[in-house]
């Protein structure tokens, strides 16, 4: 059976959920080899869901300059070892790499896929959530980005067996270096985009202090913040954490948007969420047609309530 | 320094967009097309790098007839001439074409910065800035939230979840743009005039790259509208709002 390249994703030496999720995909395609970049990555949860092989590439070079190195990593590794398919996660860096990796090694590559079949057809939502397609790769070797949250990451355990690889980085690639890494206070809540609950405000929110209703309900729930461009634009909440067409998408299990009336562009970030939970007092406010469960109601009121009752709850 | 922007024509987002039904790629025809927004940053960082340096910024676009509306934008907004790349073979291509006509219309005409926005809003790739800097061989500089140019010397804040990476490279470079890196200026009425007597010149697809929709790497098989979602409960806040909703989440098991 062919190997499938899963490129895997880590941080601070953890691999993250998105990559299990791609390793649980790679199964269906032939025999996942996780692909790990750099160094001190805990390589055991890989094994544990399915990586038969580990592919470690630790010198400096491949972290130390923009994409073009990991691409030479992943190019290496195709021509060696001729794989089914190379899946990688749809972040910025992992599109980017994708890109790159599709002209080396003249195939086709598809972003953002939500989900793949067995024969390699891959869905994709587009246009804001309003039209499915499929579609597949024709040439080349299959390189497909998959949107975190696309499926649930089941545990399968494998041999998982490390290789170390030694790349040479080309001179060609090290022409954007990278000078100083400046990590921007995180806290204790997951990721965006990775998270499987997110709980969002937008102008209703009123000011920098409203988040502070919007942040105990995400805590309450273990889930990460998000907000509408009003509220970004508006310097209540850091950019990052937007939602929507010029912001990120997420398709969490939960959504809970709160004083967002649900224009397109901020539906084209969040309508693929299973389940979406709205607060707004507009009882008009569009936002209401994706709810599947909607309150009409002043946030300051529905959601401090909310959050004491999952609290005592949960205690 | 010359400077290149490349600049998208996109369906306006509110337009409803659609899937032709023959050859199953975008209908641009039937929909009004606006510049991809990012777009309209890459423009403004290009004129406030001219304008700190010297020099001139040519707009590039690749797309049907009509997109040659959103060249003439970034004339207006103080680009000095426009290339517009126009060629019936080019209907269809995909991101891999898109980014093979774009580097070979940059290649060897002595850009020292080529400037993207970092993604289009209807292909929503955000690829093709890499691919040209792989194509054309150049230090990749994308998702910049800041850019400094000194001498032959650029350095960007390469915005991540985590934060930012600084990074540096030398010209002649590729850069992409996030939303945060300025605020685009609209055109002026003096704008609007000079712009209908700058150059615009509208070329054919280069030679050499199959291009178009039979090159495509990816095939689209088939697609639907995503089924409208099933009505779900809308409740008034009688002061247990709140419950309510925790209600919910326990019957569906999210709590
Ligand atoms: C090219 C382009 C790209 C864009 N990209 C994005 C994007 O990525 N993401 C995005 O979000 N937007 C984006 N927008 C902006 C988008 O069009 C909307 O302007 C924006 O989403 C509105 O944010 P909002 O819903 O928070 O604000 P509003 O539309 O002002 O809605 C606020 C809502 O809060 C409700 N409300 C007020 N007070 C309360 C209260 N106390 N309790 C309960 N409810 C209350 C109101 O009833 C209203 O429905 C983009 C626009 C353009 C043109
Ligand atoms: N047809 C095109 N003509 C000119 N520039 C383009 C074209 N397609 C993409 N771009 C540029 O590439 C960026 C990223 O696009 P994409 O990879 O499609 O998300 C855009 O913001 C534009 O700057």
């Amino acid at each position: 059976m062919s190997e499938v390249l899963v490129l895997v994703e880590h941080e601070d030496g953890k691999v993250k959920k998105v990559t299990l999720e791609l390793l649980t995909l790679a199964q269906q395609l032939g025999e996942p080899a996780a692909v790990v970049i750099g160094s001190g990555v805990d390589t055991a949860p890989l094994a544990e869901y399915g990586a038969a092989k580990i592919y470690v590439a630790e010198s400096a070079d491949l972290t130390d300059y923009v994409v073009a190195p990991k691409v030479d990593a992943l190019a290496q590794l195709v021509s060696e070892k001729s794989p089914a398919a190379v899946l990688l996660p749809s972040s910025a860096e992992g599109k980017e790499i994708a890109g790159r990796l599709a002209l080396r090694t003249d195939s086709g590559v598809i972003t953002d896929a939500v989900g793949i079949d067995a024969e390699g057809i891959c869905t994709k939502v587009i246009f804001g959530g309003a039209i499915i397609v499929k579609g597949k790769i024709v040439e080349g070797t299959p390189i497909i980005t998959v949107r975190p949250n696309s499926v649930a990451p089941e545990a399968s355990p494998a041999a998982g067996e490390v290789e170390q690889v030694s790349v040479s980085v080309s001179d060609a690639s090290k022409k954007a270096k990278i000078t100083n890494r400046v990590i921007e206070e995180k806290g204790e809540r997951p990721e965006l985009v990775e998270a499987a609950i997110v709980v969002s405000g937008g102008r209703g929110v009123g000011g920098e202090e409203g988040f502070a209703v919007i942040e105990a309900l995400a805590d309450s729930l273990g889930a990460a913040v998000g907000a509408s461009r009003a509220a970004t634009d508006a310097g209540w909440y850091p950019h990052q954490h937007q939602v929507g067409q010029t912001g990120k998408t997420v398709s969490p299990n939960l959504y809970i948007a709160n004083g967002i009336s649900g224009a397109i562009q901020h539906r084209a970030g969040m309508q693929t969420s299973k389940t979406i939970v709205v607060v707004n007092k507009d009882p008009e406010a569009p936002i209401f047609e994706l709810a599947d469960f909607g309150v009409v109601g002043d946030l300051f009121q529905v959601v401090p309530q909310l959050t004491e009752e999952i609290n005592s709850r949960k205690g | 320094m010359k400077i290149a922007v490349c600049v998208k024509q996109v369906p306006d987002t509110w337009a409803e967009k659609k899937l032709s039904d023959s050859d199953k790629t975008l209908d641009r025809e039937s929909v009004d097309g606006v510049m991809n927004e990012l777009d309209e940053y890459a423009v403004e960082e290009a004129l406030l790098i001219k304008e700190a340096n010297d020099g001139e910024v040519v707009a590039v676009s690749m797309g049907p007839d009509k997109a040659e509306e959103t060249v003439r934008k970034a004339l207006q907004m103080g680009a000095d001439s426009g290339i517009h790349i126009v060629d019936d073979s080019l209907a269809g291509s995909d991101s891999v074409a898109t980014a093979k006509t774009l580097a070979a219309t940059l290649k060897d005409q002595g850009y020292d910065l080529i400037i993207f926005g970092s993604e289009s809003t209807d292909a929503r790739m955000s690829v093709v800035p890499a691919m040209v800097a792989e194509l054309l061989d150049l230090p990749q500089l994308t998702f910049a939230s800041k850019v400094s140019v000194d001498g032959d010397a650029v350095t960007i804040q390469r915005q991540a979840d985590y934060g930012y990476d600084e990074v540096q490279a030398s010209t002649p470079a590729v850069i992409s743009v996030v939303e945060k890196i300025n605020e685009p200026r609209y055109p002026s009425f003096k704008g609007i005039m000079a712009a209908k007597k700058k150059p615009l010149e509208s070329v054919a697809a280069p030679s050499g790259e199959p291009v178009g929709l039979a090159s495509a790497r990816t095939e689209i098989l088939e697609f639907a509208e995503r089924p409208p979602k099933a009505a779900g409960v809308k409740i008034e806040d009688d002061g247990t709002g709140g419950v309510k909703v925790a209600d919910f989440l326990a019957e569906q098991k999210l709590i």
